[in-house]
């Protein structure tokens, strides 16, 4: 099948030069990295993850595209979303990619990456990460190539993939539980110790992994001649619309624990993303950026209207895929640094070297999925006799 | 020549895995299990150290000839750089003002007596080491004798440890530190970039016998180094005549390092 990849029309060929491109340069400023060390980035002895971690830990959230396609359609036979379960699945295929290369990017020696399965130590959550992002990469290609070659072939699913896709499921929220649990168990990081990020963190990723996967079901239709067809759509608009008020609604508990307790530790994080904290504000305008697009996408999903007109909903999903984007990819990491266990605030600002390798990463995981998409919407068109 | 060489290489080969199966039954047989490592006779041993700082004797010491002397011999024996730039130092011992070392004791009156008095601050080698519940690849250990260490050749550089040490006692080498070690120690290892390094309270001196460097440096006695384990160890007996400090108390880490105001 994957010959299907290197049949493409002059658009997809460019599209892949110009992503061959970003990854070019971010390769580059990589290479800087591996000479220098991680002192061309902007973090610091006090903010010591940043960028490539909160990527990673947006990403993982991004990858529940697949479980919020496979859990309706397998387990509550919801059948419009028999279409485009591949694309739910490859999606987060090239999601938990990102999360990979965003976390081995981020490693000081990244030549000793094997020393975790050379010395596994299963009282790190790291280590389990390690198996629950790797594991649900295996079940999400495993079972999203194997059904689509039977589609293929027009012959049912061999037996062995059902049992995969079922526990490709409560994998899912193993992913970002366990994600969450990388920054909910730590004593002294006051933004990060509560109880409800795992669920925080299940809520925000069920809102931006249908987010994405509904913005490039526009892309295919737009661009293909394969339709995901308005139904799946529709439902997917449902689950995003859920869990954005969730996720929201989530925010909002922090906040009144912090505030109605007043507990100094609990509010500094919160105050210092929202009005600054003795002075130092960077992130601000990003956070405010983020109610923002929070009220746009809840005013914009919550309204039938709106919610099934294509091009409001489109807004709406963007605006909900990049507040959770500033969030997750951007707030959260760096704010459980601030202030530092001594009470000082050392802000922090990714540098550009730091951007390109992101971006480069980004660029990867893009390649990666349209690929995927290639072959997969190529197959659903030879079907379709399209 | 062919064959020949083939036959050779059959043969050594045959000999070597002869040998290596032999080997487990030739120390069998060797009879007395001899320890792989031995320490020095002189070795000093503890169920559990621990530090007790007097800042009363270091702030006289300090107020009249600015002493330095425990930070210095520390970074000097450790080979750890000078780095200027605050958001890349290396810092094993330092000091830190009373409310940023103990900022959930401040309060508007505590700074009357204590405002700006500086506090030695170091790896605490807590009981209960965040740190080392998070290292994905025990790089990062605690020893019999509570000791935190670091394996530099083991540490792979995610710095999950330093989000887990509530404390900021530990370091990062965002880039190569050996251009900024002024004079080398060659009886330390350097570190390269890419791995974390904090106080590991001297365990290559206790492994000859010898106190920690900063403990021996101090001409005022405000740093005593003992076994807790030892009730007659003279930290232990200070405990007991002093009331003291632990640096956040709360997060249940059981720091190892106690202060006396």
């Amino acid at each position: 099948m994957l010959d299907l990849a290197f049949k493409g029309s002059k658009r997809y060929w460019r599209w892949l030069i110009f992503l061959l491109a970003i990854i070019g340069v971010g390769a580059a400023c990589y290479l800087l990295q591996l000479r220098e060390g991680l002192k061309i980035t902007g973090m610091s002895r006090d903010v010591s993850w940043g960028f490539y971690i909160g990527q990673f830990t947006f990403l993982v959230g991004v990858a529940a595209s697949a479980v919020m396609v496979v859990l309706p359609y397998y387990l509550h036979n919801v059948k419009e979303f028999g279409r485009i379960t591949i694309l739910g699945e490859f999606l987060a295929v090239a999601s938990v990619m990102m999360c990979l290369l965003f976390i081995v990017i981020d490693l000081g020696r990244p030549m000793r990456l094997f020393n975790v399965l050379l010395h596994p130590t299963p009282n790190s959550i790291l280590f389990w990460d390690m198996i629950v992002l790797n594991g649900y990469l295996f079940l999400n290609i495993v079972i999203g190539w194997t059904v689509l070659h039977s589609e293929k072939k027009d012959v049912p699913p061999p037996k062995w993939v059902k049992p995969l896709i079922y526990v490709s499921i409560p994998w899912a929220i193993s992913i970002h539980t366990v994600t969450a649990f990388l920054y909910a168990g730590l004593p002294g990081r006051h933004y990060w110790l509560t109880a409800i990020m795992a669920a925080r963190f299940l809520a925000s990723a069920f809102c931006s992994g249908p987010a994405l996967l509904i913005i490039l079901c526009f892309l295919v239709k737009k661009y293909t001649k394969f339709d995901p067809g308005d139904k799946a759509i529709n439902k997917l608009s449902n689950i995003v619309t859920y869990a954005l008020l969730v996720s929201v609604f989530f925010v909002l508990l922090e906040v009144f624990t912090a505030f109605y307790s007043q507990v100094p530790g609990h509010m500094h994080g919160l105050e210092y993303l929202f009005v600054g904290l003795h002075g130092h504000g960077k992130l601000v305008p990003f956070m405010w950026l983020f109610t923002v697009l929070c009220i746009v996408a809840v005013a914009l999903l919550i309204n039938p209207n709106t919610r099934k007109k294509e091009k409001t909903l489109l807004i709406a999903c963007v605006a909900t895929f990049f507040a959770m984007w500033l969030e997750k990819g951007i707030a959260l990491v760096v704010t459980g640094f601030i202030p530092n266990p001594f009470e000082q605030i050392t802000e922090y600002m990714p540098t550009a070297p730091e951007l390109a390798i992101t971006l480069a990463v980004w660029a990867t995981g893009f390649l990666i999925l349209t690929v995927l998409y290639k072959v997969a919407i190529s197959v659903k068109e030879e079907i379709e006799g399209l | 020549m062919m064959e020949k060489s083939r036959r050779d290489f059959l043969k050594i080969g045959g000999i070597s895995a002869l040998g290596l199966s032999a080997l487990p039954a030739l120390s069998v047989l060797a009879g007395k299990k001899q320890p792989a490592f031995k320490l020095s006779d002189k070795a000093l041993e503890g169920k559990r150290w621990a530090m007790v700082i007097d800042m009363k004797k270091c702030w006289e010491k300090q107020k009249k000839e600015g002493c330095k002397d425990c930070l210095l011999a520390c970074h000097s024996i450790h080979n750890v750089p000078e780095i200027d730039n605050p958001k890349r130092e290396i810092k094993w011992i330092w000091t830190e003002p009373y409310e940023n070392a103990f900022p959930n004791l401040e309060y508007e009156y505590t700074k009357e007596v204590l405002k700006d008095k500086p506090f030695i601050v170091m790896c605490n080698h807590c009981s209960k080491p965040p740190c080392v519940r998070v290292c994905p690849t025990k790089a990062t250990f605690q020893r019999k004798d509570g000791v935190v260490m670091m394996d530099f050749h083991r540490c792979i550089g995610c710095r999950y440890c330093m989000a887990a040490c509530p404390y900021g006692s530990r370091s990062f080498n965002w880039g190569d530190p050996r251009p900024y070690i002024k004079k080398e120690n060659m009886e330390f290892p350097t570190r390269t970039k890419g791995v974390v390094e904090k106080c590991n309270f001297c365990a290559e001196r206790l492994a000859v016998g010898l106190k920690p460097a900063c403990v021996e440096a101090c001409k005022a006695g405000a740093l005593v180094f003992g076994d807790l384990g030892d009730p007659n160890s003279e930290v232990s007996k200070l405990l007991k005549s002093n009331y003291t400090i632990r640096r956040k108390n709360d997060l249940g880490t059981e720091p190892n390092i106690y202060y006396i105001i």
